[in-house]
């Protein structure tokens, strides 16, 4: 089976770029499931099983979502392989821009849209940076020379992916990006022992434990504060 | 490689686009410019490593990498002589074959696109900005000059073999129309960004039917001059050979002026359309029914004819709404 993990600010287009690329598979005979990953709810897999495709979807809750994906993609990875799928697909939520799930050896793609500001690709981090593929969206509604500067843009700070344009409502470019997913010699049967490819943040304070209340009393362990100037002495 | 010796003031003497790598990627040089680009990532302390989430193998890899794809792009850009697009005829989705062989455009040519909503008119697109090779769903195959194209239009960010003019395109960002050209012209690395910068707003105002000027924020404009400028800056600066035109509206913009400047430029025009004066400048329309190239037919004399007319009719109503916008009242043509 291959595995290929999604990622991208919320909202980019991601959901509707998977499902056009699925049908595109689909009219070569490769079965793909899903899993969504997200925080506190999602209907994503209402529209995946609407499209019959396999799904299931994993709320991390009170954890940070790509902790929580980290913690169980094994555990996806035999779900997929159970149902004997040729191509699974994991979805990020893509939440705080810095992180992202991508595991080295597995194909990563990061879902971009032209409408999120052309200072965007430089506030996210790993998520853009180390993808393999960037899938940029909402290229029918920006001008031509939005579109370029945005590229370029990203190529700034990924040179090595490789950057397509994909409308998601046409699906205009989701057949070229289908034919990328599938990697003979990629297939895997584990993802045990594979590594993340950048380090998660390491944020263990109070706060993450569920402490509420606010003041220096109650901040403990990794804790660290703005720097605001002198200008108030 | 040898880079890893050139100090990074020596690197952006030899590759002055790094800044922008540097910029893009949060990179602050300042001190450092007589160090090596390991020495500065080096500098970095585990934690500000951990915080700001940098990657120095990554970064490193990456410069290389921006430097090769920049090169490449300048070479690119003294020789983006795309002279010719054939379309290699295909299937349609019921897998009957296409109602042509082989169909070539050069460039300066303006070919229109006709066919129902849904009837494969993206697919086409996406077929000629993949440089197909009979690996799409159609089957079709595209050669660039009469050849098998180069893989870089697949895969490079920055060539894009096509760039697209459709009617819901908006400026989003808040800029004026100064910043806005020159944000593009960094981007293409033009030498000349004033002067480009003129010659792009003056192409505009020859198209819009109500001028504006370099102060004007973007999102200002009027839907007529959002379309000029939209025009005459892909025409101007895009790097793409190929144009397609998804219908231009017919208000406050002179189409036929469009799309002279767009040939002019040496580019490649399709446009869907099913306006007809659109559609008879085109030399040759495309019909597209069932996913498929059905048929391509060449605007006879009578076409031509027709044009003629609409043109003039055209005339009348774009010379009707100057004078309305102008607070005149109109009147009876030849009254006096």
């Amino acid at each position: 089976m291959n595995l290929v993990v999604f990622s991208g600010p919320p909202s980019s287009g991601k959901t509707s770029i998977i499902l056009k690329t699925i049908e595109a598979l689909k009219q070569r005979n490769i079965s793909v499931g899903v899993v969504k990953f997200d925080c506190l709810y999602t209907d994503d897999d209402v529209l995946y099983e609407k499209a019959g495709v396999p799904v299931k979807k994993g709320l991390s809750g009170a954890l940070c979502p790509d902790h929580f994906f980290a913690s169980n993609i094994e555990e996806v990875v035999q779900w997929g392989i159970k149902l004997d799928l040729d191509l699974l697909i994991t979805e990020s939520a893509g939440l705080c821009n810095r992180c992202s799930p991508y595991i080295r050896e597995i194909k990563g793609v990061c879902v971009i849209d032209n409408l999120s500001g052309i200072n965007t690709p430089k506030k996210i981090g790993p998520m853009l940076k180390s993808a393999d593929i960037v899938v940029i969206t909402k290229g029918d509604i920006v001008s031509q020379a939005e579109r370029e500067v945005f590229a370029s843009k990203v190529s700034s700070v990924n040179p090595r992916a490789m950057t397509m344009h994909i409308n998601g409502l046409t699906g205009q470019g989701a057949f070229e990006l289908s034919t990328l997913l599938i990697d003979e010699e990629k297939k895997i049967e584990s993802v045990q022992g594979m590594e993340l490819r950048f380090p998660m943040p390491a944020a263990l304070c109070s706060y993450c434990l569920g402490e509420t209340r606010i003041g220096e009393a109650y901040q403990m362990g990794n804790v660290r504060k703005m720097d605001l100037g002198d200008d108030y002495e | 490689m040898t880079m890893s010796k050139l100090t990074i003031r020596e690197l952006i003497d030899k590759y002055p686009f790094i800044v922008s790598y540097l910029e893009d990627n949060k990179l602050d040089i300042t001190g450092f410019e007589d160090k090596t680009f390991d020495d500065y990532l080096n500098h970095f302390s585990g934690e500000e490593i951990e915080n700001w989430a940098i990657d120095k193998e990554r970064l490193k890899e990456d410069l290389l990498a921006y430097i090769r794809q920049m090169k490449e792009f300048l070479g690119i850009k003294d020789d983006t002589s795309i002279s010719s697009l054939t379309i290699i005829a295909g299937h349609d989705k019921s897998k009957n074959p296409e109602g042509f062989e082989e169909f070539t455009i050069n460039k300066s040519e303006i070919v229109s696109i006709v066919g129902p909503t849904g009837s494969g008119k993206s697919r086409l697109l996406a077929d000629i900005e993949w440089t197909a090779q009979k690996d799409t769903p159609t089957g079709r195959a595209i050669l660039i000059n009469g050849e098998k194209p180069d893989m870089k239009w697949r895969f490079s960010s920055n060539n894009k073999l096509v760039a697209q003019l459709s009617q819901n395109m908006n400026f989003v960002m808040d800029l004026t129309v100064k910043e806005f050209i020159e944000l593009h012209a960094q981007s293409r690395l033009v030498e000349d960004v004033e002067e480009t910068s003129q010659r792009i707003i003056d192409a505009a105002n020859n198209l819009a039917g109500e001028k504006f000027d370099l102060e004007t924020p973007v999102t200002a404009l009027s839907g007529g001059q959002s379309r000029a400028l939209m025009i005459a800056d892909t025409a101007i600066l895009s790097s793409s050979p190929i144009v397609l035109i998804d219908e231009i509206e017919n208000a406050g913009i002179d189409r036929k002026k469009a799309l002279k400047l767009l040939v002019s430029k040496d580019k490649i025009v399709l446009m869907a359309t099913h306006d007809p004066t659109l559609a008879l400048i085109a030399d040759k329309r495309i019909v597209i029914k069932n996913g498929g190239i059905s048929k391509i037919i060449e605007t006879s004399q009578e076409e031509k004819e027709i044009l003629v007319e609409l043109e003039r009719m055209d005339s009348i109503i774009q010379g009707m709404r100057s004078e309305l916008r102008a607070g005149k009242q109109l009147q009876v043509r030849g009254k006096k």
